[in-house]
């Protein structure tokens, strides 16, 4: 069980591993860590870097990576948000009950509360949500689309 | 109105009972007085479907908290709103919170779902073939007996007509006539190629361009024969001429169906703007590497009468390309990259039409590497093959001496064990191939005094096709082998985000470059950007080493639809790069990231399941070695070391497992899975598996071979013809087909059973 978390873990790192001599660099440890299944905030995420990583040389080794990120994953650290708590997330935004959000209205709140998110992760995200004839976020519908699938 | 109990910051659990009894009361008692504030109270509650006694504890809480009369007895209406506000505001921060963490979870599970296909599609790019070597030789031979046979059709040409020296109207009708899927006949790609070569052959190694004389020079990087991409640029850009300058950098041909077209327009261009138009020579300009990515395909099939004499011009053209730009002498361009060893004075001074291709193994590490008996045996079979007469056909090939035969067959797989020597079976082996130089891990151990960063397969093309090869200079002195090595280089480098400079093992050649040692170059030479292609970026460019290098890529949805954005870079006089990007796509909605990741990986896993079937014996037995019951299953972890081991892709299986293999109930792998949904497309149930894998793998090349026999482009050949063929052909391979089984195989093909077979 544990040899398999290794496993993965080290699949998940080596993506990133470019000159393949087991490092990676630090900016791309939040995307490892998301795909693997964790959670983290923000400054979980800082945390996490500040254990690991290599006296601000902007790497991280994975001899040091993979006992963190073990630890995490056995002991369920970051857990992910379950489809109705997103769900209900989505209604406290959409303040007129209307079932749907307007693109402004969902960048208003992106980009100025929060986690905030940078303009071009807005961009994405609504390209990504928005029903493209009328211009709106249907959330109800996206997120069955895109809750993420199990493996892969 | 009574005076409920003091509310304070900290909320002990008992006074927690006492607050939650005080806001029911406050709400109580202000209901008539404050109606306003306990209606919004409501709706927000409604609203958010919270509890309501959760809700007005928050609110209560906070209208405590902003209350002036601190003593909290009456909360005013502006307070309940101020506080209603206050927590909206802060429940909506942290539904945000959700959303953005949300968010950004799903974008890293695409980007790790991106970065696998891309490493699917990097590694089977690259991956060598079994015996490439054989199979090239034993096509090229073919090349040689079968191309002149073809007789001339019929003229009735309609396509363009080129006069020499080229006008505007020759460009333009070139242009039309490739929009209309329409081909030059082949005596004008000669003609083309030919004053190509002339005009090449004056020019030095490197050119020097200034933008002193033009408004902005364009820069384009890989094209790979998509004439879609070109097209667009032109459109976009404007043709080349005085106005618009134009630097092409490499790798037009290959791939792409339409390297021909490519390369005759950008040809033409250059003949007809030679101070405005500049291509400077790729790693695929090279005639070893065309025959292995598709370039010598495309002009065997587009010109069968004259292609044999079109490659050599090829061959010669493509050598004699610059191998690099600099502009203003600023801003250097070359298609690979740099090494530690890159002396741009002395690449200056080189002769670089000798180094033909990357491919060619210089003779003085050869001998180091300590294999002189097979290479003299090697240089005995040149001259036994140089000599024999060019109109032979296979009949007489057969004929030769069974001792000479035998010889020939043995060289290859001893050569072939030699560079593999760990494993037994050379069926796998991604290191014989010729084509695309892969360093086996098996040689790196070795030592090479001389070139230290280069250990090369041993395998050396013996074929009388390619005459370079006995016009390649004898002893090679160690300037000879600086001058090759200067040039792979140029062509074949990688940039690395750490500092060095290590050899390139992933291509086989040229080197990953740091920081440093662009900083080094730059310096020494007074230049302050280098721009090169030769890696597929998402967006068409990528900056690295601090801006120091651009790499730029124009062939959009070069993996598969969507895959990524071409683009090119215009420099002015200020040398400041402008980037334009752009996509060529069927549809013009634009792609969002999951869609493309999702088009991409499909191909990916497809082409990747392809790789499985063609590799099944092997596998297979793998399989049954981990699984000696006999059960059809096996574990995770042994199913991911059997393809790794046995296909040499350095993937993560695991992770790609669900798209591969279907798992048993107990969790194990059940490997006969992986084999499902392929359909080679000839029903072979009769044939042996090993025949069947081998037809799938080299299915392209067969096409080719067979479209030469066939002469009178009938679509059949006679099945006799086709049983010399494959005799041939499993000669060259070593591989033992007894003729009973081609026979059986020629039957089945020939479903309608008039005799002959038609290649479907």
């Amino acid at each position: 069980m544990v040899s398999d978390v290794h496993k993965k873990i080290k699949a998940a790192f080596e993506a990133f591993d470019y000159e393949t001599n087991n490092t990676v660099d630090v900016r791309e440890i939040g995307t490892i860590i998301y795909s693997l299944g964790c959670f983290p905030s923000q400054t979980d995420l800082h945390d996490f870097i500040a254990e690991v990583e290599e006296d601000h040389t902007g790497y991280i080794h994975l001899d040091k990576f993979l006992p963190a990120m073990a630890k995490i994953l056995l002991e369920h650290k970051y857990p992910p948000i379950p489809e109705d708590i997103l769900l209900q997330a989505f209604e406290v935004l959409d303040k007129e009950k209307k079932g749907y959000l307007e693109p402004e209205e969902l960048a208003n709140y992106m980009t100025q509360e929060g986690e905030l998110f940078t303009q071009e992760e807005m961009d994405e995200m609504l390209t990504a949500l928005a029903d493209h004839e009328k211009d709106l976020i249907y959330y109800k519908d996206i997120l069955s689309q895109l809750t993420i699938d199990p493996e892969l | 109105m009574k005076a409920p109990a003091r509310a304070t910051r900290r909320i002990p659990s008992q006074t927690k009972k006492r607050i939650r009894a005080h806001s029911t009361f406050i709400y109580r008692a202000h209901k008539e007085v404050n109606p306003a504030g306990m209606r919004s109270l409501d709706l927000m509650a409604s609203r958010l479907s919270f509890p309501k006694p959760v809700l007005l504890r928050l609110v209560s809480l906070e209208a405590s908290r902003l209350s002036k009369t601190n003593r909290l007895k009456v909360v005013t209406l502006q307070e309940i709103n101020a506080a209603v506000t206050l927590v909206q505001r802060r429940i909506a921060m942290k539904a945000a919170v959700l959303i953005q963490r949300w968010y950004r979870r799903y974008i890293a599970r695409l980007e790790m779902r991106r970065r696998y296909t891309w490493n699917i599609f990097q590694s089977i790019e690259y991956a060598g073939e079994q015996d490439q070597l054989q199979l090239s030789s034993f096509f090229s031979f073919m090349l040689n007996n079968f191309t002149q046979l073809n007789g001339n059709g019929p003229e009735s040409y309609t396509g363009p007509r080129l006069t020499f020296p080229l006008s505007v109207s020759d460009t333009n009708a070139l242009l039309s006539a490739f929009k209309e899927q329409q081909s030059l006949h082949a005596r004008y790609v000669l003609q083309l190629l030919y004053e190509t070569k002339k005009l090449l052959k004056q020019m030095p190694n490197i050119i020097h361009l200034s933008t002193s004389y033009t408004k902005d020079i364009t820069i384009c990087g890989d094209l790979h024969g998509r004439l879609d991409d070109l097209l667009l640029i032109f459109y976009k850009n404007g043709l080349p001429s005085a106005e618009t300058p134009y630097v092409f950098n490499g790798d037009f041909v290959d791939r792409g169906k339409k390297s021909i077209e490519v390369v005759m327009l950008l040809f033409a261009y250059l003949l007809l703007y030679p101070d405005n138009m500049h291509l400077n020579r790729g790693n695929h300009e090279d005639h070893i590497m065309n025959l292995r990515y598709g370039f010598t395909k495309e002009v065997m099939q587009k010109y069968k009468t004259h292609g044999r004499e079109i490659l050599q011009l090829f061959q010669d053209v493509f050598s004699l390309l610059p191998v690099a730009t600099v502009i203003d002498g600023k801003v250097l361009i070359v298609h690979g990259g740099i090494s530690d060893q890159t002396d741009l004075d002395f690449l200056s001074t080189i002769e670089r039409h000798k180094v033909k291709s990357a491919l060619r193994f210089p003779r003085r590490t050869l001998e180091q590497l300590d294999i002189g008996q097979s290479s003299r045996q090697m240089k005995r079979m040149i001259s036994t093959d140089g000599s024999r007469p060019s109109s032979s056909r296979s009949h007489s090939k057969n004929q030769r001496t069974p001792n000479q035969r035998k010889r020939r067959c043995r060289i290859s797989r001893q050569d072939s064990a030699v560079s593999i020597s760990p494993s037994s079976s050379s069926s796998s082996s991604s290191s014989s191939s010729l084509c695309s130089p892969r360093t086996p891990s098996c040689l790196t151990p070795r030592p090479c005094p001389s070139s230290p960063s280069m250990t090369y397969t041993i395998n050396v093309l013996h074929v009388p096709f390619l005459d370079s090869l006995t016009s390649v200079p004898p002893p090679s002195s160690p300037q000879h082998d600086q001058e090759w090595k200067q040039i792979v280089d140029i062509l074949w480098s990688d940039p690395k985000t750490q500092e060095g400079c290590s050899p390139n093992t992933f291509r086989g050649g040229g080197c990953y470059f740091g920081p440093d040692i662009t900083q080094r170059l730059l310096l020494q030479h007074g230049l302050q950007l280098l721009i090169r292609s030769h890696e597929c970026k998402q967006e068409g460019y990528e900056l690295c080493h601090g801006g120091q290098v651009i790499t730029i890529f124009s062939a959009s949805n070069y993996y598969e639809e969507g895959s990524n954005r071409g683009a090119y870079i215009k420099l002015g006089r200020d040398l400041v790069p402008r980037f334009y990007q752009y996509q060529v796509s069927r549809t013009t909605r634009k792609l969002t990231l999951t869609q493309r990741v999702r088009a991409a990986e499909g191909s990916a896993l497809r082409a990747l399941k392809e790789k499985l079937f063609t590799h099944r014996s092997e596998l297979m037995s793998g399989f049954q070695q981990y699984d000696q019951n006999n059960t059809g299953s096996v574990s995770v972890s042994e199913w991911a070391q059997v393809l790794e081991s046995v296909l040499r892709l350095d993937l993560p299986w695991r992770t790609l497992r669900p798209h591969l293999a279907r798992l048993a109930a107990d969790g194990s792998v059940e490997y006969q899975s992986c084999f499902e949904n392929m359909e080679p497309g000839i029903p072979l149930s009769q044939v042996t598996p090993n025949l069947a894998e081998t037809l799938f793998r080299y299915r392209t090349d067969i096409e080719i071979i067979f479209n030469i026999i066939d002469k009178d482009h009938s679509g059949l050949i006679s099945i006799e013809e086709f049983r010399q063929t494959w005799r041939l052909f499993s000669a060259h391979l070593g591989v033992d087909i007894d003729d009973r089984a081609i026979d059986d195989l020629a039957r089945s093909i020939d479903f309608n059973k008039d005799g002959s077979i038609d290649f479907t």
